[in-house]
């Protein structure tokens, strides 16, 4: 949290640790109902963060908030000390426009529970199309790094293939290459396994645990797969009702739960198989 | 048989006038279309507001009475005459493209949310979403109306007849009044208007086929010749146009 | 420009015509709502189905006007222009409206059909108080679309010399020299009846659930 006597558009201080996320008392309501409830968290460079809890505790608004698909209703959003959800105006801050949003996203990619990749497009295309639009790489070296990203998910063979053509783990993991395509910092995941057949999510939690152990990219998941969570993150945060009902290292949270919200939870999702 | 026959190089330049008009409408209805239905999906009130205005006019405005307007009172109005089958393609794509700027709209707002959801974790821009993914995808839902509307705008070329343009139409009233077979000359005219009619409904499906193998889906209809010269069903939000 | 006077003087005439168009219009249209009806239903049935179905096809492929022009002329010059126009234009769109009734009877359930086979229902009834009444529900708004697209047809009654709105219209204009005024209001008048019909077929669709 920025200490309040610092000017609002500078952000919380200090290069050296500084963190790379911080949610600075965020709201966010979809009418009457409150989702986020003054949020407070920041999250490290490089750090890979779990967020657990009940369908309907705020989980996913949080990396939508991150993917610029939603506004803070109140407070404010940080990325490397600059304001994220608003944008500097004056002395103050006000609502980020679209150019602002489209400068400050770009560090950001995210993958979909329901992957979202394009029917319209090859496997290929779906990974070189914002490379080359966006980023304005050259179609040679967006090809190229097409196919190295292709063989890194295992599926270097599949590059011609049309999305409609693969299993859901394919194209799950086809969608997770297209998010490094564009390289980011940092890397949204939202319930990457939810929509999947059980025999087909440890080939894509393999993929990113391949990530985590060989990049240093900031990675925020939201996800039900215990065991990924606790072999993958530095940390985890179990969410309730908006707010974050307990924090910890994944040894703690999951072997010594101190929240009885908590601990019920986990029994909850042990209890259904995962 | 004989009499068509006869002179069915006659008939031949009306049907290619005819086929003039309906290409040249289509074209300018397809345009107008796609630049008005873009406007029409966007979030902000003004393009909105003005897709809605256009929409509205020369949807609401029979195509005779804009062509009748083009040919008769603009030229009073400005001074300024179109040729009638200028003026004919004109008022035939403005109207026709009214329609197919609401097909255009809907098609837009009916590519799912996720997939804009998707674009913007790419951080594409608008104008990149729609090019890239937006439309690509929303062509296959339209292609099917804009099939019917085709069809209809090739009907209502012949009102072209009415502000002197010598199409099918013209052709079959001159033989009736240079021979006095009325039938003969009538039924001709409807029969190539019919065949017309069946090569664009022929070529829409081929466009449809390679829209939908494009986003990897197979065709519901079957494969091969008996697919193709099945009838499009017509759709009940498509409208006749007149 | 703009002659005021002239228009004011005019619109008893137009308002005649434009009364003629919609007299046409919805007399055209109750020929089609039963006619597509016959059909649709018709179409079910072996042979006869198909060759209604391809006879439709050729009426709904070839273009209003000649059809128009074409029974004109073959016609007895003892039936009126009006009487011609009115049945042609119905005859015409009972070819789409076939097409929207039988979309709704195609949407009702195959349960529908067997539930009513399972109480030995006679088909009047079958047709009548159970898949009709489904049916038709549903393609309300599809049906009023083409109230809308016919009334916006009815100036080709102008090529078989019925006095409707375009008709009066080229008279007034050619006899006035005043052609800018006459169709620009002829536009005017057709927008002033079309746009209120097409808020109310969408408020129909909003009730009814489109197919």
């Amino acid at each position: 949290m920025p200490p309040s006597e610092t000017p609002l558009h500078e952000g919380p201080q200090g290069v050296e640790g500084q963190p790379l996320i911080v949610f600075d008392q965020v709201v966010k309501r979809f009418g009457d109902l409150t989702v986020l409830d003054h949020l407070d968290f920041q999250v490290d460079p490089g750090e890979r963060v779990t967020l657990i809890g009940p369908s309907g505790s705020g989980k996913t608004t949080i990396l939508r908030l991150l993917m610029t698909l939603e506004k803070v209703t109140e407070g404010h959003i940080w990325v490397d000390g600059e304001p994220f959800s608003h944008m500097p105006r004056g002395s103050g801050l006000a609502p980020a426009s679209e150019s602002y949003l489209r400068a400050k996203r770009r560090r950001v990619g995210m993958v979909f529970q329901q992957f979202n990749l394009f029917p319209n497009m090859t496997v290929r295309q779906n990974i070189t199309e914002a490379p080359i639009h966006v980023l304005g790489t050259p179609k040679d070296e967006a090809n190229q790094r097409a196919s190295d990203l292709l063989d890194l998910v295992g599926l270097g063979e599949k590059i011609d293939a049309h999305p409609t053509q693969l299993s859901g783990g394919q194209q799950q993991r086809v969608a997770i290459a297209r998010a490094l395509a564009m390289q980011p910092e940092i890397l949204l995941l939202d319930e990457v396994t939810s929509a999947l057949d059980p025999e087909l999510v440890a080939g894509v939690l393999d993929v990113l645990r391949e990530i985590a152990e060989t990049t240093d990219i900031t990675m925020l998941c939201v996800t039900h797969e215990m065991g990924f969570a606790r072999d993958v993150s530095h940390r985890v945060l179990m969410f309730d009702q908006g707010q974050i009902a307990e924090e910890g290292h994944p040894d703690q949270i999951f072997g010594d739960p101190r929240e009885e919200r908590t601990k019920s939870f986990l029994r909850s999702v042990l209890d259904n198989g995962d | 048989m004989e009499f068509l026959i006869e002179r069915l190089p006659l008939y031949l330049d009306g049907a290619w006038v005819t086929i003039q008009l309906t290409i040249g409408g289509s074209a300018l209805a397809f345009v107008l279309a796609m630049v008005f239905g873009t406007l029409g999906s966007m979030k902000h009130w003004l393009p909105r507001a003005v897709a809605t205005v256009y929409v509205e006019v020369f949807r609401g405005i029979a195509a005779l009475v804009l062509m009748f307007w083009m040919a008769y009172a603009l030229p009073v109005a400005t001074g300024f005459q179109l040729e009638d089958r200028f003026a004919a393609i004109v008022a035939l794509g403005l109207n026709v493209g009214a329609y197919g700027a609401e097909v255009v709209r809907a098609a837009i707002n009916a590519v799912p949310k996720a997939q804009v959801e998707a674009t913007v974790a790419l951080n594409m821009s608008w104008f990149q979403r729609t090019r890239l993914v937006v439309l690509p995808q929303a062509w296959a839902q339209m292609l099917p109306t804009f099939g019917n509307l085709v069809i209809e705008l090739m009907k209502a070329t012949a009102v072209a007849y009415l502000i002197g343009v010598a199409d099918l139409t013209a052709v079959a009233q001159q033989m009736r009044q240079g021979t006095g077979e009325t039938i003969i000359a009538f039924v001709g005219a409807l029969i190539l208007y019919y065949l017309i009619a069946q090569v664009l409904i022929s070529g829409m499906r081929l466009l449809e086929r390679r829209a939908n193998r494009r986003l990897g889906r197979t065709p519901s209809g079957g494969t091969g010749l008996s697919a193709l010269l099945k009838y499009p069903a017509v759709g009940g939000g498509s409208a006749g146009v007149g | 420009m703009w002659d005021f006077e002239f228009t004011l003087e005019v619109m008893p005439d137009l308002l005649e015509g434009l009364w003629i168009t919609v007299q046409a219009t919805v007399m055209g249209y109750l020929i089609a709502l039963a006619l597509g009806l016959a059909i649709a239903m018709v179409r079910r049935v072996p042979y006869a189905g198909g060759v209604v179905h391809a006879v439709m096809e050729f009426i709904r492929t070839t273009p209003l006007l000649v059809q128009l022009v074409f029974v004109f002329l073959v016609a007895p010059s003892t039936v009126s222009g009006m009487t011609i126009g009115v049945v042609v234009l119905g005859v015409h769109y009972s070819a789409y409206t076939a097409e929207v009734y039988r979309s709704g009877i195609e949407g009702v359930a195959k349960g529908q059909w067997e539930a009513a086979r399972a109480l030995s229902l006679p088909a009047r009834r079958t047709w009548g108080a159970i898949v009709l009444p489904q049916a038709i529900r549903k393609v309300i708004p599809a049906l009023g679309n083409y109230l809308i697209a016919m009334f916006k047809d009815t100036p080709l009654l102008f090529a078989i010399g019925v006095a409707e709105l375009l008709t009066q219209a080229q008279r007034l204009g050619a006899a006035n020299f005043r052609v800018v005024e006459m169709y620009t209001l002829v536009g005017f008048l057709f927008l002033i009846v079309s746009i209120p019909s097409a808020i109310l077929i969408r408020r129909l669709e909003r009730r009814y659930a489109a197919v």
